[in-house]
């Protein structure tokens, strides 16, 4: 079969991408390996209602299981650092729906959808991608397209094949391990984010509700780090009361990007999105919105490149600058405040966290205000070079 | 090299998270339908990157 655009991988980059290329007119296939879209998941399920807003969805019950009004912070010495506002700021959300969500929006905008599809190669013509190679139960079959798009996830390979460089450094990448639990929790509408070099190296553990007695539960640490994460999040739990009696009704594990995005999302025939572009908040580790607005952009470029009968790296590296302009800057800030934030002891945390509020930590998390936490950091000679770094 | 210095992976253990994949540098290793974890005996250069990642400690030499 011939295609205008092979999407692979049914996460929300990859569907964004297949509903926008789709609404333009053009003929697009999206690929998912998995048998079922968007399970496993490998993510903690917040989504924020600006990131909501950003990509055009409406927040639905069917998969927004519960409403955030804020987050309680813990520093290693466990003082609580605490922001709560008066209306819905997010959701824990049900990504076995969600993305299923988006895939069937995919279809509906003419996209054909293929679940248990595993690209396995790519067909290169003359330096250029001409579609993929995939296996379909026992059946290998061929898509030809104009273009590709890789939004295959942490385990990207369809995007190496052409050259792209989307391995991690095990520097610049979280491992990640997550219980969906039973629990009584305290603050059912707050996320809970515990910080500290013993319960997560360069990390942090998150508590995120989905009702008033289910959360997800999990941690990420450093990926060069002494230690197991699995290890880790055991250990957390053991040591708190109202954990070690909740029941595991899931398991989840996965890695997370938190360097820089890859130097170049695009080549002859392929753009690359979402997590395999290692395109994620460093700082808090969500790659929902992050993949949404680079596959809704990728698909806008797909359809520029086909009109224009165009599909060299030159005219889809629009696709680079576009996402660059609109969310490369922003995130490269929040890779060097994390990168800052790492060289800081537990007593320098400890410290920190007397001089902020809440607010000032989401600020942060969204990549603003990063001069108040300077100030505060230069109270301390030696955090100076650090804090300067960061800025 | 053997086989003794590459890597095993304990199935009972992996979530197929697909993380190793992510940071091996010899593309040794592939989820396969995103349910299996094949590592690539041929290709594995034993550096045990992906070991240090697994987040269940699922990976192993030999």
């Amino acid at each position: 079969m011939e295609y205008d655009v092979v999407v692979v991988g049914a996460g929300p980059g990859g569907s964004n991408a297949a509903r926008v290329a789709a609404d333009a007119g053009l003929k697009v296939l999206l690929l998912e390996k998995r048998q079922e879209i968007g399970v496993p998941k490998r993510c903690g399920e917040g989504f924020s209602v600006g990131g909501m807003k950003n990509i055009g969805v409406t927040p639905d019950p069917k998969w927004t299981v519960n409403e955030i009004r804020g987050a309680n912070v813990y520093s290693p010495n466990g003082n609580l650092v605490s922001a709560r506002y008066p209306t819905t700021i997010g959701y824990v959300i049900e990504r076995k729906i969600f993305d299923k969500h988006l895939a069937i929006n995919a279809a509906k905008s003419g996209a054909k959808v293929l679940a248990k599809a595993e690209a396995t190669d790519l067909i290169m013509e003359n330096g250029f991608v001409k579609g993929v190679r995939y296996s379909h139960f026992n059946e290998d079959e061929e898509a030809r397209s104009k273009i590709v798009i890789a939004a295959d996830g942490v385990e990207s390979t369809i995007a190496r094949k052409a050259g792209l460089k989307t391995t991690n450094k095990l520097i610049d990448i979280d491992s990640g391990f997550q219980y969906e639990m039973v629990i009584d929790l305290e603050f059912p509408d707050m996320l809970e984010l515990f910080f500290s070099s013993k319960i997560a190296p360069r990390g942090y553990v998150w508590i995120f509700p989905k009702g008033k007695d289910i959360a997800n539960v999990g941690v990420g640490i450093g990926g060069n780090e002494e230690g197991v994460a699995k290890s880790y999040l055991d250990k957390f739990i053991e040591s708190h009361k109202e954990l070690r009696r909740g029941s595991i009704i899931e398991v989840n594990a996965g890695g997370i990007p938190v360097g820089d995005p890859i130097s170049k999302l695009a080549g002859n025939g392929i753009m690359v999105v979402g997590d395999a572009a290692h395109q994620v908040n460093a700082i808090h580790g969500g790659g929902i919105h992050e993949a949404s607005v680079a596959g809704i952009i990728a698909g806008q470029v797909a359809s520029e490149a086909i009109k224009t009968d165009n599909f060299s790296e030159n005219k889809l590296m629009e696709y680079d600058k576009r996402w660059r302009d609109k969310r490369g800057v922003i995130l490269h800030k929040i890779v060097k405040l994390r990168q800052s934030i790492e060289k800081l002891s537990d007593d320098d945390l400890n410290m920190i966290s007397e001089h902020l509020t809440g607010e000032d930590v989401v600020d942060f998390a969204n990549g603003k205000n990063f001069l108040k936490l300077a100030k505060i950091m230069m109270k301390r000679p030696k955090l100076v070079s650090v804090a300067k770094a960061m800025l | 090299m053997t086989n003794d210095d590459k890597v095993s992976i304990d199935h009972n253990a992996c979530m197929s998270c697909g993380g190793c994949v992510g940071v091996c540098p010899f593309r040794a290793l592939d989820l396969d339908n995103g349910t299996k974890i094949n590592p690539l005996l041929e290709v594995c250069n034993g550096c045990g990157i992906c070991i240090k990642f697994c987040p269940v400690g699922a990976i192993n030499l030999g």
